[in-house]
């Protein structure tokens, strides 16, 4: 049965398509930087590992590895930690030795609000930008309006309000914030269960309780209609913050998340090649606790961590955005 | 009797794959390991990051397990990544591809993800007019073997979908679109249809 293309996910009312409907729909040329695109590369990325790398040795050891993805920042969450001070984007020409070292996409950080660090981002070729809380704020008010680019975003969240917030800023991928820098993968649990029990309930309200509970959750009424119809996000719904071994990326995964990002737990590890190759294999065959256990011997030192409960309020990057 | 599909489920977008196979009636299988690849009529290699496709294919002898699943019958249909772990060669060093149909392909072909873009196509054996096929990081053909046909080839003339039998490659995604014409196609030469293309 061949249905008329004029919708991308197969139902003619999403919000999604209709905001992108237009823009090719009157176009005779091919068009590029869609938000189609921006979102279909995100939905390339999942059942697979994004990796925070610091230099160009490091992105070819998780590309080796497997990684869909890397995240090139000049220091990892564990460090922007420890140092303290402002944390921005990271230097031009360490992005751009990692957009020359590695073949698969590459993302990069812009703080909060910063449109300006994405626009250089963009200018250099990256793949996709991470706003981040990792990073300070640059403004307390505003995220970045991102359907003014054509660089895919990806923004964290720590509940459905604030993942659909972002959607209707224009992100094209979401993540849990979990509690970057930790190696603690609890805050992640905990974000990942919000985002997931939320559409949960959601769907099963009877439809005159939804504005309500879009005003309650501080989300575009369009978008809770949809959640509430289709049981899931409109973008993919990647965990964060946190994970460190291959047993914490496939507890994400079971608990329904689309896929990983893991920041400081490689690098930070006693044997980063083999534990990211570990958390690769764990990440496809999550459900498959005989490989997660072959997987996880002999990896050497885990990250050292940090219990997310000994963090003071103002040490928790999970708080930065809104 | 319905057909039973299996889809690469490694990495990548394979969910899409199945729920689009399983509405037009197909029994769809995820495949993460050889031995799920028995009883099937064909396979589809969903879009993902190939390097990473074909590193978790290697750790389980999947590249050989398929190519017996070819000799023994079996459809293949790779979209995007799953066109370069198809190909016998690709112009870049790295990832080694499956080898499994007799073309070279070259990968990220049109720029990163900035130069991405959706368009109109034609395909040969797909009645009723363009699809509207979304290009991501897309890689294209750049030679084919004789017994290899170019079902689609975008307006300047670059070849972005061909078929071999049984075997089909495309450098875009039909999953990411609710046209469903594709995988009806897909669904005939895994029948062993091939009269239409």
């Amino acid at each position: 049965m061949a249905t008329s293309p004029t919708t991308t996910n197969g139902t003619a009312t999403s919000y999604i398509d209709r905001i992108r409907e237009p823009r090719w729909l009157n176009s005779e040329e091919a068009e590029v930087g869609s938000y189609a695109v921006k979102s279909g590369l995100a939905q390339m990325l999942k059942g697979g590992v994004i990796m925070d790398v610091v230099t160009a040795d490091q992105a070819k050891i998780a590309e080796d590895a497997g990684a869909v993805a890397v995240m090139a920042l000049e220091r990892v969450p564990a460090d922007i930690r420890a140092d303290g001070g402002v944390a921005r984007m990271s230097d031009p020409n360490m992005i751009e030795d990692i957009l020359k070292a590695t073949t698969i996409p590459v993302m990069a950080k812009s703080r909060i609000g910063h449109f300006v660090e994405a626009q250089v981002l963009q200018a250099l070729g990256v793949d996709f930008c991470d706003e981040s809380e990792v990073l300070t704020p640059a403004d307390h008010e505003f995220h970045s309006n991102k359907w003014a680019f054509k660089m895919p975003f990806v923004c964290g969240c720590t509940n459905l309000g604030e993942a659909l917030r972002r959607i209707g800023e224009g992100a094209a991928m979401i993540r849990t914030k979990g509690e970057a820098g930790t190696g603690d993968v609890v805050e992640a649990v905990t974000h990942a269960r919000a985002v997931l029990g939320e559409i949960r309930r959601l769907q099963q309200l009877p439809e005159m309780e939804l504005m309500t509970a879009a005003k309650n959750m501080g989300a575009p009424y369009d978008l809770v209609l949809e959640v509430h119809r289709t049981g899931k996000l409109p973008v993919v719904n990647f965990a964060a913050g946190g994970i460190a071994t291959p047993a914490d990326a496939a507890l994400m995964m079971q608990i329904g998340v689309d896929g990983v990002f893991v920041g400081s737990g490689i690098f930070k590890s006693g044997n980063p090649a083999q534990r990211a190759d570990a958390i690769v294999q764990a990440t496809t065959h999550f459900d498959n606790p005989d490989i997660i256990a072959n997987v996880s011997r002999n990896l050497g030192e885990a990250m050292v961590g940090i219990s997310s409960r000994e963090l003071t309020e103002s040490e928790r990057l999970a708080k930065r955005g809104w | 009797m319905p057909l039973n599909i299996g889809v690469l489920a490694l990495q990548g977008d394979f969910q899409e794959h199945r729920a689009m196979l399983e509405s037009l009636g197909a029994i769809v299988t995820e495949v993460r390991l050889p031995h799920q690849l028995e009883g099937l009529d064909g396979l589809v290699i969903p879009g993902g990051e190939s390097t990473a496709i074909v590193k978790l294919a290697n750790r389980w002898g999947i590249p050989d397990a398929l190519r017996r699943f070819i000799d023994n019958g079996g459809a293949v249909w790779g979209t995007c990544a799953g066109m370069i772990v198809m190909a016998r060669e690709l112009t870049e060093p790295e990832p080694e591809p499956f080898g499994l149909m007799d073309i070279t392909v070259s990968r990220n072909w049109f720029g990163r993800q900035v130069d991405s873009f959706e368009t109109e196509l034609s395909v040969k054996g797909v009645p009723g007019g363009p699809i509207h096929a979304v290009f991501i990081r897309a890689p294209s053909v750049r030679e084919q073997g004789e017994d290899v046909q170019c079902i689609a080839r975008l307006e300047d003339g670059t070849p972005v979908a061909v078929r071999s039998g049984k075997l089909m490659a495309t450098a875009f995604h039909p999953e990411l679109t609710p046209d469903t014409r594709i995988h009806e196609l897909f669904l005939r030469l895994s029948a062993g249809d091939l009269s239409s293309v």
